[in-house]
């Protein structure tokens, strides 16, 4: 009986500490950089200041008079959106093919892929800045929402694979029996069917172009900046600046995580969606 | 050719058909004309070829080599869509994003029809189907057979040159199936479409089918009439396959002195008597079905133990012993290759 209800305490009372202890520990360098930016670069530095201070705006305002934070915000907006609507644009047929016509080789071009994220992204560094210098795509928007798709392309193919796998071949069969042609089958059922699984895809997607930073860092300079490059400037050496990067991390990070916090409901639901038998 | 379906007939021929899965042949050269309005069955135990067979015809497995012809056309490279076939699938398939209204209307959308066409259409299948109170239901809230026959409704308004069913009937209980069973055969019979239906149940091809293809690992090995093969079984799986209980099948003393291999006699075609019976033996298990009693009559001497169908009110305890009389003009004969011999 005792063992019962010592068991129990620890699921009434325990887990859930525990369940906050970590949470707040994950939450806590983003709860502090939050804290930071809104001290001046004097205080940030200063023990006695860490909670009580005299919290003031200037950094943000001086991010956004001096740093023209909205060109490299817009950027980042046009980047994620355009490299996220690519990637699905071309994962989504080709994880169709590949769970419903999968062939021999389908296996191997699966691994293939997710092969190429293996690859050190240093390994390929010059010959991308060589390659998109020689064509004249250096520091242009183009030339960022293609490799931001392509290196994103493998795992959007993976995840929306997987939704796909879980549909049963007979409604796609159904589907061709009432007359649907490829494109309608896409249409009319894959989407609307996967439509939880596509959202949680795409979510993901935009998250991770939303943060890529090797790659913008280093191909673009001013007119295909994203808010990456905007942090990477204010990286200063001396790190005498805490307040400046901290706010203008909080601004980089904080649009991402109020559309996750929007699209939680449609997450959860593209984890449990389950097609009738 | 759509506008024109309606006068078109729906015959379907298939010409030396094979089908490969890689190197391994699963139906090697098949012939078989399906006539206009014909309810034809492919019957077979399971991996027999039945459901491949039917998938062919319907255009979602290719054909390895041969001619599929609809209507004098050939179809063999015409995508599904384009075959003018209705099918219902043993998982019903309907698109579960869609309300049942939704799911009959469907192929109507995908053809292209007005929207006034499409209600009255879907309204007048609804209620051939007993579904007009479920309509705007999600096949999620429906039962089995209620998602069965918005499956056969999805068919059915499409006003299709040929029927296809896999297996239609498999995920449903026994009492719903014999409701199901009528239903269709009555579709049939007020339609007169031509009907292809797969199954691994003898007793459905036997109510259900004009013509009955027997068929064992891809080979058909017979064609005909359900009566047609239950009393001129053409060789030993047919005549084991067709027929509940099983035919009696003997080897040995008692089939030589008939001149062949193996002797098959019915159940039914056995009769219990007092003296003077062919075969003695005792009374092993009997099943009493209400209307018909099974008796498994062991010690008889012969290859196998002998089932006799007898009338419901037969009274025998386990051990009598008893003399068994087979109508010996109702034997089947068949050869050392299993072969019906006559």
């Amino acid at each position: 009986m005792a063992i019962v209800s010592k068991s129990s305490n620890f699921i009434k009372y325990g887990r859930p500490t525990l369940a906050w202890l970590i949470g707040l520990l994950f939450f806590f360098p983003i709860f502090w950089m939050v804290l930071t930016s809104f001290k001046t670069d004097a205080d940030a530095v200063k023990p006695e200041y860490l909670i009580w201070f005299n919290p003031t705006l200037d950094n943000y305002l001086n991010m956004t008079e001096n740093y023209d934070y909205w060109r490299f915000a817009k950027n980042s907006v046009i980047t994620a959106v355009f490299a996220t609507t690519f990637t699905l644009f071309v994962s989504i047929p080709s994880a169709y093919a590949m769970a419903f016509y999968p062939s021999r080789s389908t296996k191997n071009i699966l691994m293939w892929m997710l092969s190429t994220k293996m690859l050190p992204a240093a390994a390929v560094l010059y010959p991308m800045i060589y390659l998109s210098k020689g064509l004249g795509l250096y520091d242009t928007k183009i030339l960022i929402v293609t490799v931001v798709s392509l290196i994103n392309l493998p795992i959007a193919i993976w995840m929306l694979f997987t939704y796909f796998k879980e549909i049963p071949i007979d409604i796609i069969e159904a589907g061709k029996m009432d007359g649907v042609d490829t494109f309608g089958e896409i249409k009319e059922i894959l989407i609307p069917l996967a439509w939880g699984g596509i959202a949680s895809t795409a979510l993901l997607i935009f998250i991770f172009c939303w943060n890529e930073a090797y790659w913008t860092v280093r191909l673009t300079t001013i007119d295909a900046a994203t808010l990456s490059k905007l942090i990477e400037g204010n990286r200063a050496p001396e790190g005498l600046f805490f307040g400046r990067l901290s706010a203008v991390s909080t601004a980089a990070v904080g649009p991402i995580v109020v559309l996750g916090w929007f699209c939680q409901k449609q997450l959860v639901k593209g984890l449990t969606f389950g097609a009738v038998k | 050719m759509r506008s024109n379906r309606k006068v078109e007939m729906g015959q379907i021929v298939l010409k030396n058909v094979t089908k490969s899965f890689e190197n391994l042949e699963v139906i090697p050269p098949l012939n078989l004309t399906i006539d206009d309005g014909e309810f034809a069955e492919f019957v077979g135990q399971s991996g027999c070829g039945n459901s491949t067979l039917l998938r062919m015809i319907a255009g979602l497995e290719e054909v390895t080599s041969g001619e599929i012809e609809i209507n004098g056309e050939e179809v063999s490279e015409v995508p599904p869509s384009k075959r003018g076939l209705a099918m219902v699938f043993q998982s019903y398939a309907l698109y579960p994003h869609m309300s049942v209204r939704k799911n009959i209307a469907f192929p109507l959308r995908m053809e292209g029809i007005g929207q006034s066409e499409i209600d009255t259409k879907v309204e007048g299948a609804a209620k051939s189907l007993n579904l007009t109170d479920y309509l705007d239901r999600k096949p999620a809230a429906l039962s089995g057979g209620q998602r069965q026959r918005v499956a056969i409704g999805r068919a059915i308004v499409r006003n299709p040159t040929a029927f296809l069913f896999d297996e239609p009937l498999s995920n449903l209980d026994a009492a719903l199936r014999v409701g199901m069973r009528l239903e269709i055969s009555e579709m049939h019979k007020r339609m007169k479409t031509t009907m292809i239906y797969v199954t691994h149940d003898q007793v459905e091809a036997m109510t259900m089918a004009d013509k009955i293809i027997v068929l064992q690992s891809g080979v058909i090995e017979q064609v005909g009439s359900p009566l047609e093969l239950y009393n001129m079984p053409k060789n030993l799986f047919v005549a084991g396959f067709i027929g509940s209980p099983k035919m009696n099948l003997f080897t040995g003393k008692e089939a030589e002195k008939q001149g062949a291999k193996t002797l098959g006699i019915r159940p039914e075609h056995i009769d219990i008597v007092f003296s003077g019976g062919l075969w003695k033996g005792k009374v092993g298990v009997t099943e009493h079905l209400g209307s018909d009693t099974f008796i498994h009559v062991h010690e008889t001497g012969l290859s196998k133990v002998v089932t006799v169908r007898a009338s419901g009110e037969v009274n025998l305890n386990y051990g009598d012993e008893i003399s068994l009389k087979p109508r010996s003009d109702l034997f089947h004969k068949f050869d050392t290759k299993g072969i019906r011999l006559e």
